[in-house]
């Protein structure tokens, strides 16, 4: 389905970005995998010898600019093109407010926007008609979560920057849209709080907490030629958390 | 004209689609109506790939000139 597609994707080494990537591998895309995570390396030597595709680990941060010229330098050697550039890297800040420490909010927001936005301006110059940008949010982002107030307003943000540059690059061919993932089984929440985690449970319709897998799934739909028309859409995969 | 400029004329040419005679040193951004926002990206790419470098963002937004491009590129090792 993405055979020979050329993909960058941030947050790759685990959880949802680790499901993207195993998921697009095993379907004939080419990679780019960048995460902070020395392990990136492995990862990228298992998916290459288990489907055939071309992948390159690039490890460093995403709040890091030479760093992210580096990557889509790569790209632009590697292949001339990015087809899909999946925005996954993110943290997640809990505090209540008046409790939100200033230094650790800056941090969420250098991560879970500022550096989607200096990516994504990087990534286009070499994205042409057909290319999707799939930018991972959250149900936070959509709704709000108590006790998330800078990580909701950071996840809030990703939106609004994506729905804008679908509009912005729809004349070119290029897609933008977002992945809003609910309560998903990953490190990231495994390190919440017990009482956190039995009321996220508790909240969703489905019964069950999303595995990594539920949002890769979408996300090839979104990166594949199956959502050719689909532009400025916001996706929950939240089983029933929204409805 | 060195090598390097004719190459630099040539990406205003492709990335453009304007004749090499309209490319001078005082040609600047929305000057004419090929170099538009979108021209201007489609400019970037062309000097990207020819000259295999990686623009900074401020310096495509800066990047409003003939003159101006020229000057850039000797800020990244090209020789004009």
């Amino acid at each position: 389905m993405l055979k020979g597609k050329v993909v960058v994707i941030t947050g790759a080494s685990r959880g949802i970005g680790r499901a993207i990537a195993e998921q697009f591998a095993a379907v004939g895309a080419d990679l780019h995998l960048c995460a902070r995570s020395a392990g990136l390396a492995g990862l990228a030597t298992a998916l290459h010898e288990a489907h055939g595709v071309q992948v390159a680990a690039h490890v460093g941060d995403v709040q890091d600019t030479p760093f992210l010229k580096g990557v889509v330098g790569a790209c632009r050697k590697s292949h001339g093109r990015i087809d899909v550039l999946v925005n996954n890297a993110g943290v997640i800040q809990q505090g209540l407010l008046g409790m939100i420490p200033m230094d650790q909010t800056r941090a969420t927001f250098e991560t879970n926007i500022l550096a989607i936005v200096n990516l994504t301006q990087y990534a286009v110059r070499l994205m042409g008609p057909g290319a999707s940008i799939i930018n991972v949010a959250s149900i936070a982002g959509v709704r709000g979560m108590e006790g998330t107030a800078a990580y909701s307003a950071s996840k809030g943000a990703v939106i609004s920057f994506t729905l804008a540059i679908a509009k912005e690059l729809a004349g070119q061919g290029i897609r933008a849209n977002v992945l809003a993932p609910g309560f998903i089984d990953t490190d990231m929440t495994r390190g919440l709080t017990a009482e956190w985690f039995r009321k996220r449970v508790e909240s969703i319709g489905m019964g069950r907490i999303g595995q990594p897998e539920d949002v890769a799934k979408v996300a090839l739909f979104l990166a594949s030629d199956l959502s050719a028309y689909v532009t400025g859409q916001v996706i929950g995969v939240d089983g029933g958390m929204q409805a | 004209m060195t090598d390097n400029e004719a190459k630099l004329i040539d990406c205003f040419v492709q990335g453009l689609g304007i004749e090499a005679g309209l490319v001078t040193d005082d040609l600047t951004y929305n000057s004419v109506r090929q170099w538009d926002s979108v021209g201007h990206m489609a400019l970037m790419t062309e000097i990207e790939t020819v000259f295999d470098i990686m623009l900074d963002t401020e310096d495509i937004i800066g990047l409003s000139s003939v003159a101006k491009a020229k000057a850039l590129l000797v800020k990244y090792g090209v020789a004009i």
